[in-house]
């Protein structure tokens, strides 16, 4: 059995991995790790190919490899790993109905969030502000702060007896 | 006998939970004094108790007492004394009997040192939290027991799941939980103010040193986590948006949020609505975080739906704290005032934008956590959102934030003058563009994505350089050394934290874009080279340790002929688990890590070795460090501080003021 498995690897990854390395291929290796960093390893917990060990992990990115080498687009070989695996298998989910709030949500949500702040920055300037505290407020204050809280200076609703 | 201790002191740690979540609330709304007073004895009561089960716990665990179920989950006789100190925290029960130690532990230090405050306010504070506890309490004791008894006892535990034996599970869990359940201190200082309908300056003041701390752990925390993954998980990243990751990120996004707010709150009086409302959604993204991590609906839907009880109770309790808080945000937060006027172009309003791009930053991250749960959920396919989605995402919406960073502090509060600061900004604009041309260049390899790093890191040091510069000159003291001592702590804390996330972006981009790795067969003797280094492997040896079986490699690393380090990775197998963990060598360094872990045995006495090169990989988590220092440089403010003689000239001053 372990021998049988080492033996798959060898045919799988082996031999291929050594020949791109033989050839000093470091661009197809780039384009390799891009398209793997894409997908998601089915096996794992929450790893991309491309950096998964697991082993159907390495037998996808060799044949992701095998199909670039063959002049396959990065765009072609993704398109075949959803038809064997389902969009499960990609990590950038595909623009269709079913996310396109995914994909816009955040966008609205920005856009939602500036026109709210413009609107409330508006209507604020519209608005007469709160005094400014007076000097006595700003004294009390910093006696709250600063102090030990006084049983007197409060009643028990936490507001001034007097002012 | 010590498991049933355990327990009986959580059923105390109860009581006293709903002694203290209740009696001083209605107290402080009855004005009843004595009832309020119960506050800080029960919950410093409650504190004990909780210390007391969690010491049993710990018993439990150091004495291998496999009759207890959650002990025989998680632990085994081979497992050695750190870990199983820290597999107290390795399972689900564990991890909220932490939860509710830490909620204790925050109340109690609320309660001490807390003299300064009102009692209503405090008995308010204590009150919320003490609430708080009730539900995780009730949570534990009807769902998820960590003293639960295993009949007849088992032999031998099933251990802590090797991921987890690492020193980074003794240190990360309780570091993320004190600042997840910090937060709780920043949402009872909201409700309280809520409640008691004082809303004001001082009530940030009082509430800001406490979310600040909360921030700072929390952002500890989350960067521990992420070394940990870089180093334990053996494949070299250190960021995966996984939901897990992402539970705590959320609270920590929305948290900076508010400590930016509170700033404004407390400088200025604005915002105060708007602070309130940041503080319980803090809150409530960590309640999220401990539902969706602790329900088991991350890992499947389905999981979720089989065994629900779990899950329904958080939810339920997630209900009732978020919506409880927002109807009584809807029915007081109308009295609250406007606050400090300020114009469109000020400190305030750029403030208020930094904290629109966050909350929208937080609200794409749940989205693109929850969304797959939720199609899932509806039958609409299976989709996976990974970092491709996260990267683009989060980077469009950060990098105006960042921009915003180096705005902010110099723009004048009430009114600031785009113009002015065009003119007080054009040389550090200036400086970082020429950097961000410059820079990629030396490493070599020109691309849009580092320019685009460098531009923003060094924005913010370069704006930051120019804020505190106009602020010494400023500054009427004679000599720069003069006038650097006048400055404040939470001043200094503020830069600091902004240049560490220059330090961060630095970090990520010099990783993003000019780290190397390669997949390679290496035989005994043979060698590979990457990035000017020569990774050489000498010797496979089998090891053995206290509880597993590894093969070591030896891998000689040298550059230029010069020897640079040997190093050791392993691939271990656990004994009683039997997964195989992937034990990275790393040799760290201030510019660069080299990274070797080994992957599969091929064949003859050759292994599959992955090595690969980061540059600057450490400034991440250094950046994450000066964040975090410059949080706790700020909550050591004199302001925050009783001093004597403050006090004595403010209450003189309160005598002249009222006299006037």
């Amino acid at each position: 059995m372990e021998m049988h498995k080492y033996m798959i690897l060898l045919y799988f990854f082996v031999f291929p991995c050594a020949l791109s390395h033989a050839a000093g291929d470091a661009a197809l290796e780039q384009r390799v790790q891009r398209v793997a960093a894409e997908l998601r390893c089915l096996v794992c917990q929450n790893q991309s190919l491309a950096d998964s060990h697991a082993e159907l992990a390495v037998d996808l990115k060799n044949k992701v490899r095998e199909q670039l080498e063959r002049g396959a687009s990065e765009k072609d070989v993704l398109q075949f790993m959803t038809e064997r695996y389902g969009d499960f298998v990609l990590y950038r989910p595909p623009l269709k109905t079913t996310t396109l709030l995914l994909w816009f949500g955040p966008g609205l949500l920005l856009l939602a969030g500036l026109a709210a702040l413009f609107l409330r920055l508006r209507r604020r300037s519209a608005v007469a502000a709160e005094p400014v505290l007076t000097a006595a407020e700003r004294a009390r204050a910093a006696t709250l702060l600063d102090s030990s809280s006084d049983p007197n200076s409060l009643n028990h609703h936490g507001e001034p007896k007097a002012r | 006998m010590v498991p049933e201790l355990g327990q009986f002191a959580l059923i105390l740690a109860l009581i006293l939970a709903v002694a203290q979540g209740t009696l001083p609330l209605i107290g402080a709304a009855r004005g009843v004094a004595p009832w309020m007073g119960l506050a800080r004895p029960a919950a410093q009561g409650q504190f004990v108790f909780v210390a007391i089960a969690f010491g049993c716990l710990t018993y439990s665990f150091v004495n291998n007492d496999f009759s207890v179920l959650y002990v025989a989950s998680n632990s085994n006789t081979t497992l050695p004394l750190q870990y199983r100190i820290a597999a107290v925290w390795g399972g689900h029960e564990g991890s909220l009997l932490l939860w509710v130690l830490m909620l204790t532990l925050w109340t109690m230090a609320v309660s001490v040192f807390s003299d300064r405050l009102p009692d209503d306010i405090v008995s308010r504070v204590l009150g919320v939290l003490g609430l708080i506890s009730v539900g995780f309490l009730c949570f534990m004791l009807f769902t998820s027991n960590p003293f639960d008894r295993l009949l007849p006892a088992a032999m031998d535990g099933r251990d802590l799941n090797p991921l987890l034996q690492d020193p980074g599970m003794v240190f990360h869990p309780p570091m993320l939980y004190m600042g997840y359940v910090g937060f709780s201190v920043a949402f009872a200082f909201a409700i309280a103010a809520l409640l008691s309908g004082r809303l004001d300056a001082t009530w940030a003041r009082w509430s800001r040193p406490w979310t600040t701390l909360a921030w700072m752990f929390l952002t500890l925390g989350i960067a521990l986590g992420s070394w940990w993954a870089y180093y334990e998980l053996g494949w070299g990243g250190w960021w995966f948006w996984d939901p897990v990751e992402n539970a705590s990120f959320m609270p920590w996004l929305m948290g900076t949020a508010l400590i930016h707010s509170l700033a404004v709150t407390e400088k200025r009086g604005a915002f105060k609505s708007w602070t309130v409302l940041l503080a319980i959604f803090a809150f409530a993204l960590s309640l999220l975080g401990t539902f969706l991590v602790r329900s088991g609906v991350i890992t499947s839907v389905h999981a979720f739906a089989t065994d629900p009880k779990r899950g329904i109770f958080i939810l339920a309790f997630l209900v009732i704290v978020i919506g409880g808080s927002l109807i009584l945000f809807a029915w007081r937060a109308h009295r609250v005032g406007l606050g400090g006027r300020f114009d469109r172009v000020s400190r305030e309003s750029f403030l208020l934008l930094n904290n629109v791009m966050l909350v929208v930053a937080t609200g794409s991250v749940l989205l693109g956590t929850l969304y797959p749960l939720f199609l899932d959920a509806l039958g609409l396919g299976k989709i996976s959102v990974g970092p491709p989605y996260f990267d683009t995402v989060f980077v469009a919406l950060m990098a105006p934030a960042l921009f915003l960073m180096g705005v902010g502090p110099l723009a004048r509060w009430k009114q600031a003058s785009l113009p002015e600061l065009a003119t007080r900004l054009k040389w550090a604009f200036a400086v970082a563009v020429v950097g961000a041309l410059l820079l990629p260049l030396t490493m070599g390899k020109w691309t849009p994505l580092a320019t685009f790093g460098f531009l923003l890191a060094l924005w913010i040091v370069a704006s930051s350089v120019t804020t505190l510069w106009s602020r010494l000159k400023q500054t009427p003291a004679a000599g720069l050394g003069a006038k650097l001592r006048t400055q404040s702590r939470s001043y200094y804390g503020m830069l600091l934290a902004h240049v560490g996330v220059a330090v961060f972006v630095v970090g990520v981009t010099m990783v993003k874009s000019y780290e190397a790795e390669k997949d390679v067969r290496l035989a005994v003797g043979e060698a590979v080279e990457l990035g000017g280094y020569a990774f050489r492997l000498d010797a496979l040896n089998e090891v053995t340790g206290p509880n597993y079986r590894a093969m070591r490699g030896t891998l000689t690393v040298t550059r230029d002929g010069a020897a640079v380090r040997t190093m050791y990775p392993e691939k271990r197998i656990y004994n009683v688990q039997k997964n195989a963990m992937t034990e990275a060598a790393i040799d760290t360094g201030f510019t660069r890590d080299l990274y070797v872990s080994l992957g599969e045995p091929v064949g003859n006495n050759a292994w599959l070795v992955r090595v690969q090169v980061k540059p600057f990989v450490d400034w991440i988590w250094g950046g994450c460090v000066l964040m975090a220092l410059g949080g706790l440089l700020s909550v050591l403010d004199r302001r925050y501080r009783v001093a004597v003689r403050a006090r004595a000239e403010a209450v003189a001053a309160a005598g002249t003021a009222a006299a006037g």
